[in-house]
């Protein structure tokens, strides 16, 4: 079968049940989208298909075929670094990480649908995505943060 | 076994009493420092002054021995050394080192002696430096029980100033001019004329000279790095994907594993049908581990679903099979031969606690906190492949050169035959001090033969197989007499952490338990009748340290039935803890968060509050916690937190803790628990052992204090008042007092 992720097709040859997530990272070597539960209990894993947030660890690899996967690593780079990403970096979110490439990736995803999130918006979109070192008031401002750079376009 | 050996393993206690009596292993052993390992790797013209810094032509390396599970400790380590040295984060290179007895953990020892933290007397003197000599003379290095600051503190700002003044020395050497005239700044020695000589080009002179010891630290009021907020060195990596940890790691040829052992902890191994998996794509091995199976692949999925799909039957584990067994188990330890340490035995508590006692009012109430599980969000996973001879293993662990021996033992080799790749830990709350991921990794290499393999825990294993924080239970009685806390009775039974954990690591425990009611019998209280007795239940379940480990548990007893105390005694819940408290720096941090929090100003309809205040760590931390009663049930609004920790080092990085310390113990104290059935824990993911989740966390405002003279860990302290304040705040907002955690058994949250 063939995936396009972050603007590049890719031929793979695996079960058709294959999640996702482990496509991206033990087939492409992709490893910015983590394995956290298995059971999209965590948020993780997640990844954008067509711009939605999914997790990916729920997403059969069949199944998104046709789709424009993206991942942390095609939302921007160190060097040109998505205005979540800035966000991110300016107001130092992460503790240990692990759970913030799938934060971004929900938070980027809330933005696009809401550009100004209110408290309660972040509380719906976010409440997925687990983060077991508790940085959940970063995450908040730079959600806000990143709204209010993208306003400014 | 020589007698120097038997010496120190009787006085190695971590966690227990240890008594004065260092001079007994040799006062010459103990002082001389341990050899510079980075000296061996040494090439020609390439310096390395101390065990933390190593310069060649091209590079300035710092060494950061503590593990970083997410505290941001690689960062605090570099900027000690940085601020003596003069010298940039974005130009020097982080190492994690080897591991090696140079790299003893200083600190740990305060907190393994039964004494407050503040007590300076001469047998609590003595007792710390017998403590800090055994770590110093066995190479202990841990990173654990909020010591890494702390211990870091003089040591790597000491020997950042070794390495600037021996490159100073080794300029004005090749200048001729003095040193006096020569200054350092951003990575190189400036002469008087401001021509720069960076310490790159030094490193050959400065390498054949003897490194300049007699060096003095800079005031802090000089400090230009530390103190300030700082870009964490890994902040980049981590907010665009591109920071590894062991679970990425992707070696040439590398196989994939998971594992299955007996979640009946302690059970021994099964019978196995493995016809199934046998059949599945890609897998290469099925392979024995103690206590189970492993199943070798070519990706992780496959590895995980064959695993999974392998029958087992798993024999019985040692504790008893049902929840209700270890709560009866602990209920049943308060006895006179089940007494641990009385702890505190202030005035005369049966008197004042007895039927005859005269003009006080008396209440009494019992408290029960679960085993939960630590869980940080990557789960275990090591990465091993054996070598001619020993094994080279990459996994983030907080017990380095204890993992080379247990690994060593695996594979017949010498503990120095390991080599040992430490990564970056994505979080760990102790979950990184055990060893089963990585014996199993080097038990699958080893029938792999030379072959990489990485070993991934799915997460239902990694819950089954997690050593949990310790089950406990506080019975506490009270005595109320002119609208304050007149006598107070606090016992708490539980099995004991540090016996559990040291048993695994083959050393002794010898003595009381200081964990068994951490932060219950170091609490600051003067109350005219005071006892606290811990109880030692035999060991149940096996269990670990858990972020801020006992306090966790005991603190929320003794904090949350002062409370009730008060409130019966009519009395306000700041003023009467003021009144109550006499250590000044205790009371600094009560006195902040109530001026924060303005504390006593009217509240709106259904709103509640609650404080606690609690020294772990040697950090005295009070919280207070602001609660509201809604339709949709209890939302916590905000919480406030001052700690006392000497010097903060880093405000955003002291922040970041502070506030992920207190969702912490929130979250666990809400909506955690690990129960058993049939010997397994009921709890296998994440749907059913959150934490907190965006929705319920409040805003935090912290405040760090800085007027004690000692520097102290932050990673830890801010948990223990969390659940206490919180409980506290829900009775203040509904009249509803809720013993046992996890609270949702008792109370809805929004």
């Amino acid at each position: 079968m063939k995936l396009n992720v972050n603007g590049t097709d890719h031929q793979i040859d695996v079960e058709d049940d294959m999640p996702l997530l482990w496509v991206l990272r033990d087939v492409l070597d992709i490893k910015g989208v983590k394995y956290g539960c298995g059971i999209a209990a965590c948020g993780a894993c997640t990844v954008h298909l067509n711009g939605d947030a999914v997790r990916s660890c729920q997403i059969a690899a069949a199944d998104a075929v046709g789709f424009e996967i993206t991942t942390i690593e095609g939302m921007g780079t160190p060097d040109t670094m998505h205005a979540v990403q800035s966000a991110w970096v300016d107001l130092q979110v992460a503790q240990c990480w692990y759970c913030q490439s799938g934060q971004m990736m929900q938070a980027a995803a809330l933005l696009q649908s809401i550009p100004r999130p209110t408290d309660a918006d972040i509380d719906d979109a976010m409440n997925g995505n687990l983060c077991r070192c508790g940085t959940y008031p970063r995450i908040r401002a730079a959600v806000k943060q990143a709204a209010d750079t993208l306003a400014k376009g | 076994m020589s007698k120097l050996k038997k010496i120190t393993r009787r006085s190695f206690m971590i966690g227990s009493g240890l008594v004065a009596g260092g001079v007994a292993f040799g006062a010459y052993k103990v002082a001389t420092p341990h050899a510079n390992p980075l000296l061996a790797e040494l090439r020609e013209g390439e310096a390395a002054f101390t065990p933390f810094i190593k310069i060649t032509a091209d590079a300035v390396t710092l060494i950061t021995p503590h593990t970083d599970v997410g505290q941001g400790v690689q960062t605090a380590q570099a900027l000690l050394i940085a601020e003596e040295l003069d010298i940039d984060l974005d130009k020097v290179t982080l190492s994690f080192g080897a591991p090696d007895p140079a790299y003893y953990n200083t600190a740990l020892a305060d907190e393994a002696v039964p004494f407050q933290s503040a007590d300076d007397s001469l047998a609590a003197r003595s007792a710390r430096g017998a403590a800090g000599a055994a770590f110093k003379l066995l190479g202990l290095m841990v990173t654990g029980g909020s010591s890494s600051v702390p211990d870091s503190y003089e040591k790597l700002r000491m020997a950042g100033a070794v390495a600037r003044e021996t490159l100073k020395k080794a300029a004005a050497d090749q200048t001729g001019q003095p040193v006096s005239a020569l200054q350092t700044k951003q990575g190189a020695v400036v002469l008087p004329d401001g021509t720069r000589i960076a310490y790159t080009d030094l490193a050959k002179a400065a390498a054949d000279i003897a490194p300049v010891t007699d060096v003095s630290l800079r005031d802090p009021s000089e400090w230009k790095r530390l103190g300030k907020p700082v870009l964490r060195n890994d902040i980049v990596a981590k907010s665009t994907g591109t920071q590894r940890y062991t679970i990425d790691l992707e070696l040439d040829g590398m196989l994939h594993a998971s594992v299955r052992t007996n979640p009946k902890r302690g059970g021994s191994a099964a019978q196995y049908d493995t016809a199934a998996a046998e059949q599945m794509r890609g897998i290469s091995a099925i392979v024995p581990v103690i206590n189970g199976i492993a199943v070798v692949a070519d990706n992780t999925w496959r590895a995980i679903r064959a695993v999974n799909a392998i029958g087992c039957e798993w024999p019985d584990a040692p504790y008893p099979a049902e929840m209700a067994d270890h709560w009866q188990a602990v209920s049943d330890s308060f006895t006179d031969d089940a007494l641990d340490k009385e702890w505190r035995n202030d005035g005369d508590v049966n008197a004042a606690l007895g039927k005859d006692a005269k003009g006080v009012q008396q209440i009494e109430a019992e408290y029960f906190a679960p085993y939960v599980a630590h869980q940080p969000l990557e789960p275990l996973c090591a990465v091993a492949r054996t070598l001619e001879t020993g094994i080279e293993i990459w996994i983030a662990h907080q017990m380095s050169r204890f993992l080379q021996q247990k690994v060593a033992a695996v594979v017949g080799c010498d503990a120095d035959e390991v080599i040992f790749h430490q990564q970056m830990a994505g979080g760990s709350f102790g979950h990184r001090l055990e060893f089963d991921v990585v014996t199993q990794a080097a038990e699958i290499a080893v029938a792999m033969k030379g072959k990489p393999v990485k070993l991934t825990y799915s997460r239902e294993e990694d819950f089954a197989q997690d050593y949990v924080r310790q089950i406990s239970i506080g019975r506490a009685k009270g005595a109320l007499k002119d609208g304050g806390v007149h006598a107070w009775q606090m016992d708490i039974a539980s099995p004991s952490v540090t016996a559990s954990q040291m048993t695994r690591l083959g050393q002794p425990a010898a003595g009381p338990d200081t964990q068994i009611a951490a932060g219950v019998w170091n609490m600051p209280y003067a109350v005219p009748h005071l006892s606290v007795r811990a109880y030692r239940t035999p060991e149940l379940a096996p269990i670990s340290s858990w972020r801020s480990v006992g306090a966790s548990s005991a603190a929320f007893f003794a904090e949350s039935f002062l409370d009730e105390m008060i409130h019966a005694a009519g009395a306000d819940p700041v003023a009467e803890r003021l009144r109550l408290i006499q250590s000044p720096l205790h009371r600094a941090v009560l006195e902040a968060v109530a001026e924060m929090s303005d504390w006593g100003a009217p509240l709106g309809q259904g709103q509640g509050r609650g404080v606690a205040i609690v020294e772990s760590f040697g950090v005295p931390t009070a919280e207070v916690v602001q609660v509201r009663d809604t339709s949709r049930g209890i939302v916590i609004e905000k919480v406030w937190v001052a700690a006392e920790v000497g010097q903060v080092l880093d405000p955003i990085n002291f922040e970041n803790n502070v506030m992920g310390g207190v969702a912490w113990g929130l979250g666990h104290a809400m909506n955690c628990e690990i129960t058993f059935t049939d010997g397994v824990a009921d709890q296998r993911n994440f749907d059913m052992h959150d934490g907190i989740r965006m929705a319920q966390c409040p805003q935090i405002e912290v405040r760090g204090l800085t007027n004690g003279d000692k520097v102290r860990g932050i990673g830890e302290p801010p948990v223990p008042p969390a659940a206490p304040a919180l409980a506290n705040a829900i009775f203040a907002a509904t009249g509803q007092r809720v013993r046992r955690m996890p609270f949702w058994n008792n109370v809805d949250f929004a």
